[in-house]
């Protein structure tokens, strides 16, 4: 494992505003022992790789409910890529289409939770696919 | 995974102001003592430059907001900023919310500017035990104003007097009593007040508050216990203090609006200043390292008894105890003693 906590970005992109998603995700993420830094509403892809670098974290979730995560989510995997953090796990949840999950996935997103992903299956992914690198 | 960066390429990146290398470097003093005795051996003879201003004060005054509202406000006189958040570890999960970006989005993109959160883990006073560390890190990366926002203060969180020159104090109207104020010790560790959100009802009352408290405090008792020590190190900064007189401002702020924050500014270069012309400044240099020391010393010996502590031992102990056949007190002379 890379640190000795699990940090984790929780941000979102795009111009929708409805974050209430994201908070019960940062909550739930914080209660299972991850050090979670919220940025809030409205980042750009730039922003959010911006932040992702200055906190050095392990874990990148987007949450994205406007429908412009086929945009905004290939842009934030190239940013961090650039900037040298490939190893970084970048996580999409929202609704998404299968077709465009299937997209986001070959464009570097590592997984996509849809509606009705609880809590604890997000939290197992993340731990065995940090442990895992 | 990749394999860890090795520690000499951090440093060499970070000397060069390169941001990944010092965004690791924070995260290695974080997780690892080794690695932190490593890295700053190697940084520290690049510190000692930057003005390192220590922002706290109750939860919910603005602090966040205002250290935003400040950063921008350095920008615009072209100096550079590196902030680290503070906010607590939750003592139940081991996780921690850290979400004082939300508040200091509108830097992006700006290479003088570097906002690091930072959860306390097991640091105490409001701040975490690498906070010192991460401090002389982005020192060393060449920020000229490093600002460390503390967890809100509720009271005794007062180490941030410890590792700062200059400790401004947020308060805003209508949390109620000023009391509390001086129930925490804030306003021995205050060079700098800022009434916060000063746009609302009682935001005079609370200047008026504070401005007469700081003139009934005795002269005598706020330079003995200046930056909340009884200090041997620092006595001379208490002397050099009563004899060049800082006059600890009130200043009011709407940091949301950036009203008043030119002045915050303007009073936090002003307490620099002073301090260079005092002599305060390496005096409380002085203290800031024997500080330290202390706290690196005690934290080498814990960690030596911990090793050193036989398992067995304890567990004996902690049943003889609940026996009630020895005391706690006979019982840590036991394993001081070694037996």
């Amino acid at each position: 494992m890379k640190h000795s906590q699990i940090r984790v970005l929780i941000a979102k992109p795009g111009l929708d505003g409805h974050d209430r998603g994201a908070k019960v995700i940062a909550r739930a993420l914080r209660d299972a022992g991850f050090e979670v830094i919220y940025t809030g509403i409205r980042q750009t892809p730039q922003m959010i790789a911006e932040a992702a670098l200055q906190e050095d974290v392990d874990v990148v979730g987007l949450s994205i409910l406007s429908g412009a995560h086929m945009t905004l989510c290939p842009k934030v995997v190239e940013l961090l890529h650039t900037q040298g953090q490939e190893d970084v796990l970048v996580l999409l949840g929202g609704i998404i289409p299968d077709d465009d999950a299937a997209e986001l996935r070959a464009a570097g997103v590592h997984a996509v939770f849809g509606p009705g992903t609880s809590s604890a299956e997000i939290i197992a992914f993340i731990q065995t696919a940090v442990a895992s690198g | 995974m990749p394999k860890p960066v090795p520690t000499q390429k951090l440093i060499d990146g970070l000397l060069k102001g390169d941001r990944l290398a010092l965004a690791r470097a924070i995260s290695r003093v974080e997780d690892d003592a080794e690695e932190a005795a490593r890295l700053v051996q190697a940084v520290f003879a690049h510190t000692g430059k930057a003005h390192l201003i220590g922002i706290t004060g109750a939860p919910g005054t603005g602090k966040s907001t205002l250290v935003s509202a400040l950063v921008e406000s350095f920008r615009a006189r072209g100096l550079s900023v590196g902030v680290l958040a503070v906010d607590p570890t939750s003592p139940f999960s081991g996780g921690a919310l850290l979400g004082d970006r939300v508040r200091m989005t509108g830097h992006s993109g700006d290479a003088g500017v570097f906002i690091r959160s930072m959860a306390t883990r097991s640091g105490a006073g409001g701040l975490a035990r690498a906070s010192a560390d991460a401090m002389l890190l982005l020192d060393a990366a060449g920020f000229e104003r490093i600002l460390v926002e503390t967890v809100g203060a509720g009271q005794a969180e007062v180490e941030i007097a410890s590792v700062a020159d200059t400790v401004v104090v947020v308060e805003a109207p209508g949390l109620g009593d000023e009391v509390q104020a001086i129930k925490a010790g804030l306003l021995e560790i205050a060079d700098i007040f800022a009434v916060n959100k000063a746009d609302r009802k009682g935001a005079a009352r609370t200047v008026a508050a504070l401005e007469m408290m700081l003139e009934t405090g005795s002269a005598a008792a706020q330079t003995i216990l200046h930056h909340g020590q009884q200090m041997e190190a620092g006595a001379a900064a208490s002397e050099a203090e009563a004899a060049g007189g800082w006059a600890v401002p009130v200043l009011q702020t709407v940091a949301v609006s950036g009203g008043g924050v030119g002045e915050l500014r303007d009073a936090l270069e002003g307490h620099r200043a002073w301090l260079g012309g005092s002599g305060a400044l390496a005096a409380r240099e002085k203290k800031r390292l024997d500080h330290m020391l202390q706290t690196l010393v005690q934290a080498e010996l814990l960690a030596r008894m911990e090793r050193a502590l036989s398992p067995d031992l304890r567990r004996d102990l902690v049943e003889r105890m609940q026996r009630r056949e020895i005391d706690p007190y006979s019982a840590v002379s036991r394993i001081m003693e070694g037996n």
